[in-house]
């Protein structure tokens, strides 16, 4: 059907060369593996993906869903993984369920955050990776997961103007009886952390 | 009397107690008894599909497996927990290989996963399982006169599960209905309330809030019902911010859908966790009432 639509003059016309003999779009294939959803090659471009989704769609995302794929399929690498898109998507999957092509877009994007997070190539300043990264820790340490730990963090990373912001709906929740003192922890803790083990090698999380 | 595995989820533990309460309350009047879930852990929210997809899934077939211990099948009321834990449990049947991998961590815990407990919705349980007819015989003060915006969300439409209509679903309409309330058609109630945005990208999370809301006002709306805390938290106690930033006034209150079943079946509203809302929810209730009294008691 329809050729993709150019890209806009402020990409760069070198698609980065492959690492470790696979192409950007294979590594993303690979990334993709567990999705139940159709393999990226099959997107027309319809943008059926940018118009539904109402991150893109306020105008949030410096490059809409349908242009990150196309990104993809001409191996913008770096592009694509200094882009906020995934980062500032709120998985609500409306482009999934809405594809015409049954391309799992939502999967995709948490599939580009996890590769970013893995290779730290994430974008300067983003809260995103920083505030998954902490509350992993949180719940590895605890099972649990406790709001004013991750307000905390959230503060020591990013300053004042929002630590201020955050801070007054914290307390406020916290006047309210809305938010526990302690943060909570499961009982078998040690079985627990035993089983992490099993799946991620860890240092002590401690 | 029907029994569940009840998944509380890190929120309904104090930031969403309300929920909590109501849905506790308003089981019990049902005939539904909501066992929580011995030991749970974090369902891993959306952070964990970020950094690990394995751990991800380990953490969620932890509670499945022990709800399979318990017999039981699996309830949710925060719209993130169920959607992790459904979708783990159609990925690990699915994937013998996975679930095998995953069941050798679980076994330090003495668990095994199997499939055996399915994993449903609050909301659901209260629709499907209960039933509008049931509910609606159990009305004690019928919410006439009070214009509710259902609000669905995402996850508990999206993705896809099996059979239901995530295009134009009524369900939740219905149920308003079944409560004597009058259910609001607004055109963003399917739409997402940004709510994992909230603290990573502040702007684009108010300005959701802010369509959501402005949709639900237009239409008449004097609530929102919500199934989801989530969602409560983001439109509720970011109003003021809203309003700030966008020089709006919005004062509308956001309740959980138990508290209105609960009212509507006359549990006093102490009970049901009103009160510690930053909009407040009585005054849009009494206005209702007032406009349209129905004699109390019989
Ligand atoms: S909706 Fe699907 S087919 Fe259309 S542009 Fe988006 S990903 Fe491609
Ligand atoms: S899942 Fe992400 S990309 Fe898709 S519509 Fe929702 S916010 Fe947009």
């Amino acid at each position: 059907m329809n050729a993709a639509p150019p890209l806009e003059k402020d990409v760069v016309p070198d698609p980065t060369p492959p690492e470790n003999g696979l192409s950007f779009v294979e590594e993303i294939h690979n990334l993709l593996h567990a999705s139940v959803g159709n393999p990226i090659s099959s997107c027309i471009q319809c943008g059926t993906c940018a118009a539904t989704c109402p991150v893109a769609s306020g105008g949030f995302m410096e490059h809409t869903p349908r242009r990150i794929i196309a990104l993809i399929r001409a191996g913008f690498k770096e592009q694509v993984l200094k882009a906020n898109t995934f980062w500032y998507c709120a998985s609500c999957y409306q482009c999934t369920v809405r594809c015409p092509r049954g391309i799992d877009i939502a999967e995709l994007m948490y599939g580009l955050k996890r590769y970013t997070v893995w290779k730290t190539q994430y974008q300067k300043g983003l809260i995103g990776p920083v505030f998954s990264e902490t509350f992993v820790k949180m719940i590895l340490r605890t099972g649990r997961s406790y709001e004013p730990i991750l307000a905390t963090t959230y503060i020591f990373t990013f300053g004042l103007p929002e630590m201020i912001q955050e801070a007054q709906n914290g307390t406020a929740l916290m006047l309210k009886g809305r938010l526990p003192l302690l943060p909570p922890r499961i009982k078998r803790l040690e079985n627990f952390k035993r089983m992490i083990r099993r799946i991620i090698p860890l240092g002590d999380s401690e | 009397m029907k029994t569940y595995a009840y998944f509380p989820g890190c929120s309904l533990e104090k930031m969403a107690q309300s929920y909590h309460l109501s849905a506790l309350e308003t089981t019990r009047v049902l005939g539904v008894e909501l066992k929580e879930l011995e030991d749970w852990n974090c369902c891993g929210a959306t952070a964990y599909f970020h950094v690990d997809e394995l751990l991800a899934y380990t953490l969620s077939a932890r509670n499945l497996a022990m709800a399979e211990k318990e017999k039981l099948n699996l309830v949710a009321p925060c719209s993130g927990c169920y959607k992790n834990m459904y979708f783990t449990r159609e990925h690990l049947l699915r994937d013998p290989d996975l679930a095998e991998h995953i069941n050798d961590a679980l076994a330090e815990d003495n668990l095994r996963f199997s499939g055996s407990a399915n994993v449903q919705h609050l909301l659901e349980v209260f629709v499907h399982e209960v039933g509008l007819k049931e509910i609606r015989a159990k009305v004690t003060n019928p919410l006439k006169g009070l214009r509710v915006a259902p609000y669905y969300g995402c996850q508990i439409l999206r993705p896809r599960k099996d059979h239901e209509d995530i295009e134009q679903p009524r369900y939740f309409e219905e149920l308003v209905g079944a409560l004597g309330a009058e259910p609001v058609d607004y055109p963003l109630r399917l739409r997402c309330c940004g709510g994992a945005l909230i603290l990573t990208n502040r702007v684009a999370a108010l300005s959701m809030v802010r369509n959501l809301l402005e949709s639900a006002v237009k239409a008449g709306a004097a609530v929102v019902a919500t199934a989801c805390p989530l969602c409560q938290v983001n439109l509720e106690c970011y109003q003021k911010q809203v309003n700030k930033e966008f020089g709006t006034e919005f004062y509308l209150p956001i309740m959980y859908f138990t508290q209105l079943i609960g009212l509507a079946l006359g549990i006093p509203p102490k009970r049901l966790g009103i009160g510690s809302e930053f909009v407040a929810v009585m005054p849009a209730i009494a206005e209702a009432r007032d406009a349209d009294p129905v004699p109390t008691g019989k």
